[in-house]
């Protein structure tokens, strides 16, 4: 199906019309597409699908040029109800790399398939063999190049080159020529780059490999080498990452996937959080796992997702604000509200700046630490010129 | 006219920024109402202007905070809940505050009347507002305009009757 491309149903010099048939839809290998009831037309070079009326208008429409088909095949179904009809299979070449952009980029199929409410024509199907056997559209593309190799004989080959020359760089012909070199170097730019890096991954991956073995063999003689060496050696493992990461290729179903990224997540984590003090905004927990995992990068929502499923000691939870963060289980709003009131009362008056710097924690979970002291009614707000500051609660707290 | 006695929520910054807590909000909403009214009744006013930016109720110097036109409205729209404020143009900007409801007002001149023995007899609102005899009672002094609501509300209920005479009232209660 990805042999097709969009094209003005107009014939060009020397193609001619040859038979057409209506009420055919088109199979992407043995799958149904959404190509059905429509007109086919063909031609001594190509094979053009519209819908009812399209290409009567010479509008856009589904274009196979015959140049792709290797071989013909039939194949009859019989049911009760329909009776017996005949389908047409095409066998075909892999798109040429300058094919232009159609219904579909990409197909596994190497066939299509063209049937109809009662099958198609005897008519239709006969011609479709002749002009497949007759192979019209190589004929034109062997005489022109015959005639350009009369043409470049040697006498009059340099103002021949010329004139190829001209007629390669002017007019729209020559802008699109100039495009579609310019892309095809790009394309390859990009492959080229792309290539590099998978070297890079497999060798990564070689790396992430030996160090594993090697760190196995300190394990097995721990005799031979001294256990202040061992200790360091494994802190600079540590420090290259975590040396087993949950990939999503281990795994068939997307659920499995994110519970154990979940599980490892709250493993490495549950450290660093209890010494921040309970609780890590996720833009934090994205740069850490991240920086544990190496290259087996996670994207933003599959950390999110996996954070979502967390349970036990840690978990997700996101503030009226919108902010989200992993905390502790034991970490509750009680315990934030009697520190930070501590913390308010301790300096007569607190912005979120100074909690901010005082905790050693970031300005957005000090703002969510005071918000939710305010909202137990244990601090108040006051808004001024000079900022948002949280005073002890004396409204409610003094008489 | 001695100094007024601020509460000591006025030197607490706290206090001219709404709360967002629902009980301290509450709380807040409060003292203020009382703060409003007693210090009107201290200064003798009837009317506040929300635009009146230099008044020392809206404005506590010492401390930098001012209240904002929001939640002075917000104060007096409290009042006006319990029956001690009415807005006086469309825009709310204007707003009539009375120290005590029109009901208690009318209860009050009422009572006074009843207990003087001026029933059926007719008293202009100067007499009753700011006339000599009547020093003693909680609503000498007030303002006219609130003395007439006040009073058109006794009337409603059939308990004096308002007499409108060269632009002045006369009222003559039963």
């Amino acid at each position: 199906m990805n042999r097709f491309a969009y094209v003005e149903a107009r014939l060009s010099s020397n193609e001619t019309f040859v038979s057409r048939d209506s009420r055919v839809k088109i199979f992407d290998g043995d799958q149904k597409t959404d190509f059905e009831e429509g007109e086919v037309v063909l031609t001594t070079h190509r094979l053009f699908w519209g819908r009812p009326g399209e290409i009567a208008r010479a509008a856009v429409t589904l274009c196979l040029p015959l140049s792709y088909v290797i071989s013909l095949g039939e194949e009859t179904t019989a049911s009760n109800f329909f009776g017996r009809k005949t389908r047409i299979i095409m066998h075909l070449r892999p798109p040429g790399p300058d094919k232009m952009p159609g219904p579909l980029d990409t197909s596994r199929a190497t066939h299509i398939k063209l049937s109809g409410k009662n099958g198609l024509s005897v008519e239709f199907h006969s011609a479709l063999r002749e002009t497949l056997n007759a192979r019209i559209w190589e004929i034109s593309l062997t005489s022109e190049t015959i005639i350009r190799g009369v043409d470049s004989s040697p006498t009059s080959e340099s103002g021949n080159d010329r004139l190829a020359r001209i007629q390669k760089r002017t007019g729209i012909g020559g802008i699109e020529r100039h495009l579609e070199a310019k892309a095809k170097a790009t394309d390859e730019n990009i492959a080229l780059a792309f290539q590099d890096l998978s070297v890079l991954m497999t060798m990564a991956k070689d790396m992430v490999g030996l160090s594993k073995t090697i760190s196995g063999r300190i394990r097995e003689q721990k005799g031979e080498i001294s256990d202040d060496e061992t200790v360091r050696f494994k802190s600079y493992l540590m420090s290259l990452g975590i040396d087993d990461p949950v990939t999503r290729d281990n795994f068939t179903s997307n659920s499995a996937y994110f519970s154990s990224l979940a599980q490892q997540i709250c493993q490495m984590l549950i450290d660093p959080i209890e010494e921040l003090g309970g609780m890590m905004s996720l833009a934090d927990v994205y740069c850490r796992v991240n920086r544990a995992r190496g290259l087996e990068l996670l994207s933003p929502e599959d950390l999110l997702h996996a954070c979502e499923q967390l349970r036990g000691p840690i978990r997700l939870r996101s503030f009226p604000s919108g902010a989200r963060v992993l905390q502790l289980e034991s970490h509750d709003d009680d315990l934030i509200a009697i520190d930070t009131l501590e913390k308010v009362q301790a300096a007569e008056s607190l912005a979120v700046e100074e909690l901010a710097k005082q905790l050693g924690i970031s300005l957005l979970l000090a703002k969510e630490r005071l918000l939710v002291t305010e909202r137990l009614g244990k601090v108040c707000r006051d808004e001024s010129v000079e900022g948002l500051r949280f005073y002890p609660n004396l409204l409610l707290q003094r008489d | 006219m001695t100094e007024f006695q601020w509460p000591w929520e006025y030197t607490f910054p706290p206090f001219f920024t709404l709360q967002p807590h629902e009980e301290t909000r509450q709380q807040q909403l409060k003292v203020w109402t009382d703060l409003f009214l007693k210090y009107l009744k201290h200064t003798n006013k009837f009317s506040l202007s929300i635009n009146e930016q230099s008044l020392p109720l809206f404005h506590n110097e010492s401390i930098q905070r001012r209240l904002s036109p929001e939640l002075i409205l917000v104060i007096l729209e409290q009042l006006q809940r319990t029956g001690h404020a009415a807005a006086l143009d469309k825009r709310r900007q204007e707003w009539q505050v009375y120290w005590y409801t029109l009901e208690e007002y009318g209860n009050m001149v009422y009572d006074w009347i009843q207990e003087t023995g001026q029933t059926n007899s007719i008293c202009t609102l100067y007499e009753i507002a700011s006339g000599e005899s009547s020093t003693q009672m909680d609503f000498h002094g007030v303002d006219e305009s609130v003395l007439l609501s006040a009073l058109r509300l006794l009337e409603e209920k059939g308990r004096c009757e308002l007499i409108e005479m060269d632009g002045s009232h006369g009222v003559k209660f039963f």
